[in-house]
């Protein structure tokens, strides 16, 4: 039943129209979800703009800390902080941290997780 | 950023000394056997359909030939060696590899020994080490040693205290202390078997593998008289008697195929705890396997019921451990079985009243779930329904206005299976485990231990946040990785972190 030309135009418009709300509402989104924090004990994250997932993981079960910084990253100076666990569930990701921010923290985290015993399983 | 490995205090002087041995010799044999079964199929072709007698035979011979030769020398550049701290896998002749494990990771040691290995003495013994990170090795196969050098990698990888000593010393040990048995076979469970598809889907498997050949060599499945027999006898019989012995021949097939695999996967199955502190789980009538679990890491246990095995009060037991994945069914503790008995191997393994484990009693989630589980279901089946109308009114040729009322049916059933899968979710928190249930099809109860826990993670999907629900996962480092708690409410989400894990919920939240 498809006609050629005759589902084309709605097609095109509607992924503009689709394209450009996501563009405009996502990230505003994300930015006033998106938060993390580091205490003595553990990190936490939020994340997610239609759905929202924390994450909470203690020092002590942390296994590395990474910070990674993409071109366009390394253009407006921001980095993101990855940390592992053990789990299969996948890692803790804090992103579009300050750059100086994020050392600060990676370089706090891996001497507080380097104090804490055990193999973290 | 890493955070580095314990301190390696490697003595160096043990790794030169172990010798790198190769695996047996026999195994020259074993693989190339092992791929000519494989290839029966495709030697009975070129044999039956080929025109040029002198072109088969060489090809076959050439193919036998190729096949040893790949065997030696698959056998000649493979070489292991275990030390005191690793054990090493080098194999490949043009891309030679190098696999090592650190001992102090292994977590589970299977031994695997099929017909054709048996036949020759041999088992393969794999390690799973339970890292999921990238660049360690998940698990290590070595493919294959004899069954009493197997048996002695399994006492001693396993085995803490050899550690700290210089060598192995289990070889030393009088044979094979006994352990506690905690579960042995029964052969009345064997009425649980017709309620596992198993056998059906391996039958399907055999139909689709014979079928398949069949139309290689040319030849209709009516060609063979057997068949069209009974396609002449059933076309004289009316539609119903017909689909009546369509059906029973089916279950026929199927339960006994599900007998046969109950059979040959369980026979001589034994529980057992053995002395070096890990469970051991012994089955198998052709194909033997030996699973060691280290118990130190056991984090939990599974008892999974199919709707079949439900609906029969049976379930299955597993264990949730690191070093084996999640998919995988190697972490079964016991055969399909009474459910009860499941509950209660599920708690021995956890050394722990099944009271306070799988079985124990649980806290039903709020009514806003049962709304959730609702919708879930229905909507889906409505829109189904609404389609099949649709199509009917925008193309009333092709498609038939009676498709819509019959996926009427639909409508009541997703109503059944969401009220029983909302009757299925529950938790409890019990002295050392945190225990979840959920699902319908598959109903599963997770009992995980409460130092076994990670970290949390709470999901909350926009059409949950409307109703106030979330999904609580529990982290940890074996099995699926994360336990969900589907559908609590977010203060009782927070109220169960604060008692697992005290001390984690920062003061705002």
């Amino acid at each position: 039943m498809i006609a050629g030309n005759q589902w084309l135009v709605p097609a095109v418009v509607a992924t503009v129209v689709l394209g450009t709300a996501y563009v405009v509402v996502m990230p505003r989104l994300r930015y006033q979800v998106h938060r993390w924090e580091a205490s003595p004990e553990a990190v936490y994250t939020l994340s997610g703009w239609l759905s929202r997932e924390w994450r909470v993981a203690p020092l002590s079960r942390i296994q590395t800390i990474d910070t990674q910084r993409g071109p366009l990253q390394q253009l407006l100076r921001l980095a993101t902080v990855t940390i592992t666990t053990a789990s299969a569930a996948g890692p803790l990701k804090i992103d579009g941290l300050d750059a100086e921010d994020a050392a600060e923290l990676a370089r706090d985290l891996t001497e507080a997780t380097n104090r804490a015993p055990g193999d973290a399983t | 950023m890493t955070v580095p490995d314990a301190p390696t205090s490697s003595p160096p002087t043990d790794e030169t000394t172990q010798q790198w041995s190769r695996l047996d010799p026999r195994m020259i044999a074993v693989h190339p056997i092992r791929q000519l079964v494989g290839l029966l199929p495709v030697l009975a072709i070129v044999l039956i359909t080929g025109r040029n007698s002198v072109f088969q035979i060489s090809a076959a011979v050439g193919l036998v030939v190729a096949l040893l030769v790949f065997g030696a020398l698959r056998w000649y550049t493979t070489r292991y060696r275990v030390t005191a701290e690793r054990v090493e896998l080098r194999s490949g002749l043009l891309n030679r590899q190098q696999r090592s494990v650190r001992r102090d990771r292994v977590r589970t040691v299977d031994i695997t020994a099929g017909p054709v290995h048996r036949v020759f003495g041999l088992s393969v013994v794999q390690l799973g080490t339970g890292s999921t990170q990238p660049g360690q090795l998940s698990s290590l196969s070595l493919d294959a040693v004899p069954a009493a050098e197997a048996e002695r990698l399994r006492l001693s990888l396993l085995d803490r205290s050899t550690l700290d000593a210089a060598a192995p010393s289990t070889q030393d040990r009088p044979d094979a202390p006994q352990g506690e048995v905690i579960a042995g076979m029964r052969w009345s469970w064997l009425r649980y078997a017709p309620l596992t598809t198993s056998g059906l889907v391996a039958v399907g498997a055999l139909v689709g593998f014979g079928l398949n050949l069949a139309n290689e060599l040319g030849l209709a499945p009516t060609d063979i008289g057997a068949v069209q027999r009974a396609g002449e006898e059933l076309s004289g019989v009316s539609p119903t008697l017909a689909i009546a012995m369509i059906v029973a021949t089916v279950l026929l097939v199927g339960v006994t195929g599900s007998l046969l695999i109950y059979t040959e996967g369980w026979w001589g199955y034994r529980l057992t705890r053995e002395p070096d502190g890990t469970l051991l789980v012994r089955r198998g009538l052709l194909t033997t396997r030996a699973l060691s679990v280290e118990e130190k890491r056991l984090r939990g246990a599974e008892v999974s019921e199919t709707i079949l095995l439900r609906a029969g009060r049976g379930g299955r037991a597993s264990a949730v451990t690191t070093g084996l994945s999640a998919r995988s069914s190697g972490g079964a503790l016991l055969p399909p079985a009474p459910r009860q008995e499941a509950h209660r191997v599920a708690g021995a393994a956890l050394r722990t009243d099944p009271r306070h484990a799988t079985a124990a009693p649980l806290t039903r989630h709020p009514a806003a779930a049962l709304t959730r589980r609702l919708t879930r279901a229905l909507l889906p089946a409505a829109l189904l329904v609404a389609l099949a109308w649709l199509l009917h009114v925008l193309f009333p040729t092709r498609w038939p206005a009676g498709l819509w009322p019959v996926g009427l049916v639909l409508l009541p059933i997703a109503v059944l299976l969401a009220i029983d899968r909302y009757r299925n979710l529950g938790h409890a928190l019990t002295a050392n485990h945190v225990v979840t249930r959920a699902g319908s099809l598959l109903r599963r109860t997770v009992a995980l231990q409460r130092d076994g826990i990670i970290g949390w993670r709470v999901r909350q999907s926009a059409f949950q946040r409307r109703v106030g629900l979330v999904t609580l996962d529990a982290i940890t480092a074996a099995g699926a990785g994360h336990y969900p708690a589907v559908d609590v409410s977010f203060a009782r989400a927070v109220e169960l972190v604060g008692e697992v894990s005290p001390g984690l919920l920062p003061p705002q939240t």
